[in-house]
């Protein structure tokens, strides 16, 4: 167990070390988000009705959520570039804990993922974002984020491992969390979409988180908002970490 | 070579003897679905020499390595490596091989220094004396002036010793060089040919796949052929020349259309089968060295065939792969696959 944190740390550490080297990266998960945050914010956000909220606070919590489950990408094309530069091999033929490799890769997201939100929180700060609650709720809210964050990153994993080349868990990856993402009370009140658009956006889990970060962040009324979307993130981590290792035990990396 | 009993063969006839061989393969079975990747291999490799193991594309190479690696499980059969079992004993076979690939497995956005130490760090040394190491394998491979510069800033050779660096961190007693120098430009193939001779020399035992046979005749105290994931034949590259036969005497011709005429000009002087013309040159099997160039061109003289050029040869490896993978029957423009 000892070895196995040991070298989950040093992937760790070998993920970050890279991000600054491949700056493309850190601006896919910095001024990206933030140039979203500056289109909603003054472009669209003018023209959509949020009844009980100012539009930017509505916003802010739906945008972070978006960008908390793309932020998985890195491990995806990370992971299917090691395999196909043959790194997974070495690391399959050193004497290393075998849920490293892994492991280290989804706890740097973690790393990257809470870099994003401190900038995604910045920004919002800075266009008039504030919060309305309790400092336990927006802890409460931060550690959802970063729980989610966690979960995606284990899906892409498996995405990265099943995929052939870094392209195409790209376009895999866009094709389903795009409209998981659109179709949800991220950008907009559910209730403003035609029937079966918000049938789908109803029981869509990013509707879910986003309700539950506004429950936390702005005192919103939530339900069992909160627990469920703790329930749904920890359903998505115990499904997709199984499958993510049985994949990586068996990838070939041909 | 035989196939049929797959689990009943025990491990004695392959026993961990400590001086004898490191490598040692009995039945060696593997499948992807209905491909038959290795098809009942037996093979030995002595402590301290290399086995080239050549093969067409496709010919079961990687998948040998890939088992002897820990990296693959087989469906049949037995390999043990430094005395140990490569399925039972995995997690301690590990400690004890050093992996080099064909792609130049580092990672490109690390410096070679942290490329190493990294390595190191993994094999469960501190990171102190990873580093050290990864700098005494950095001051050897020459490559210490580059240390701190992200890999993807190597040339290929670089790249190709930085990979073979990171599969020495442990001082590993047996080496696997899956296709080594692939793609490498003839400079830097010669110094990796140095670089691998001196491990030899030290010790290690290297188990070698390659598609370049001058690399094989050059490393390779030992080769084995496969193909269809059997093992065609096995020895010295001298035995294997000699089975193909003996000297070849090559008649490059001034006009490729007077083959046919050399061809019948020559066949009474063949010891071997009808001479071949391969689209560049006539070949003819002599057994007997002395006044074969004179009788071959006084016949080519009296045929009226143009001679361009004129020499004997022994077999090369080339010559022994294609005999051995059958190619060597196949019509003239069909070129060895490089």
């Amino acid at each position: 167990m000892r070895r196995t944190i040991k070298d989950t740390l040093v992937i760790a550490e070998r993920n970050l070390v890279r991000i600054p080297r491949a700056p493309e990266l850190l601006l896919a998960f910095t001024v990206q988000p933030i140039m979203f945050v500056l289109l909603f914010r003054y472009v669209f956000g003018g023209a959509i009705k949020t009844p009980g909220f100012s539009y930017v606070d509505f916003l802010v919590p739906g945008i972070i959520v978006q960008t908390i489950a793309f932020g998985g990408f890195v491990t995806a094309l990370g992971l299917n570039e090691d395999l196909h530069k043959g790194l997974i091999d070495r690391f399959r033929s050193l004497p290393m804990s075998r849920a490293a490799v892994l492991a280290g890769r989804t706890c740097a997201d973690l790393v990257t993922n809470a870099l994003a939100i401190m900038v995604l929180v910045l920004t919002g700060l800075l266009i008039g974002f504030s919060f309305h609650a309790g400092v336990v709720q927006i802890i409460g809210g931060f550690a959802l984020m970063l729980l989610f964050g966690y979960a995606f990153s284990w899906v892409f994993a498996f995405l990265g491992m099943i995929v052939s080349s870094a392209e195409a868990a790209n376009s895999v990856g866009f094709i389903v969390l795009f409209p998981l993402s659109f179709i949800s009370s991220a950008f907009v009140p559910v209730r403003s979409m035609p029937a079966v658009l918000r049938a789908f956006a109803q029981v869509n889990p990013f509707t879910l988180t986003v309700d539950a970060m506004r429950a936390l962040w702005l005192d919103a009324p939530a339900g069992n908002d909160v627990w469920g979307a703790f329930a749904w993130t920890i359903a998505i981590i115990v499904v997709f970490a199984p499958l993510a290792v049985a994949r990586y035990r068996r990838a070939t990396g041909q | 070579m035989r196939r049929g009993k797959r689990s009943a063969a025990p491990s004695d006839s392959s026993g961990p003897d400590l001086d004898g061989a490191a490598i040692s393969v009995r039945d060696l079975a593997k499948s992807f679905g209905k491909v038959r990747a290795l098809d009942g291999v037996d093979l030995d490799v002595e402590a301290g020499t290399v086995l080239g193991l050549l093969g067409p594309n496709g010919a079961g190479k990687t998948t040998m390595v890939r088992i002897l690696a820990t990296l693959l499980k087989p469906d049949g059969g037995t390999a043990r490596v430094a005395g140990l079992d490569a399925v039972r004993d995995e997690a301690a076979l590990r400690e004890r091989i050093g992996l080099a690939g064909q792609y130049a497995a580092v990672d490109e956005n690390l410096t070679g220094l942290e490329n190493l130490t990294m390595v190191g760090r993994l094999y469960g040394e501190p990171r102190r004396v990873a580093k050290g190491r990864g700098n005494e394998l950095l001051e050897r491979f020459e490559l210490l002036d580059a240390a701190n510069r992200p890999a993807k800033t190597y040339s290929g050779g670089m790249r190709r010793r930085l990979d073979l660096a990171a599969a020495l961190v442990a001082n590993p007693p047996v080496l696997f060089l899956d296709e080594p120098t692939n793609g490498l430009d003839p400079r830097s193939r010669l110094a990796l040919w140095e670089t691998i001779e001196g491990l030899v020399a030290d010790g290690t035992t290297v188990l070698l796949t390659t598609q370049y046979l001058d690399e094989a005749d050059r490393l390779a105290g030992r080769i084995a052929v496969i193909d269809h994931g059997r093992l065609l034949a096995e020895g010295t590259p001298d035995e294997l020349k000699d089975r193909v036969g003996g000297e070849r005497l090559e008649i490059q011709l001034e006009r490729a259309a007077q083959a046919e005429d050399a061809v019948a000009a020559l066949v009474a002087m063949s010891d071997e089968g009808p001479p071949r013309f391969n689209g560049e040159v006539v070949q003819v099997a002599v057994r007997q060295r002395s006044g074969a160039i004179v009788d071959a061109v006084e016949r080519l003289v009296k045929a009226g065939v143009g001679v361009a050029d004129i020499a004997l040869r022994r077999p090369t490896l080339d010559d022994v792969f294609l005999a051995l993978t059958g190619h060597a029957a196949e019509p003239a423009e069909e070129q060895p696959d490089r």
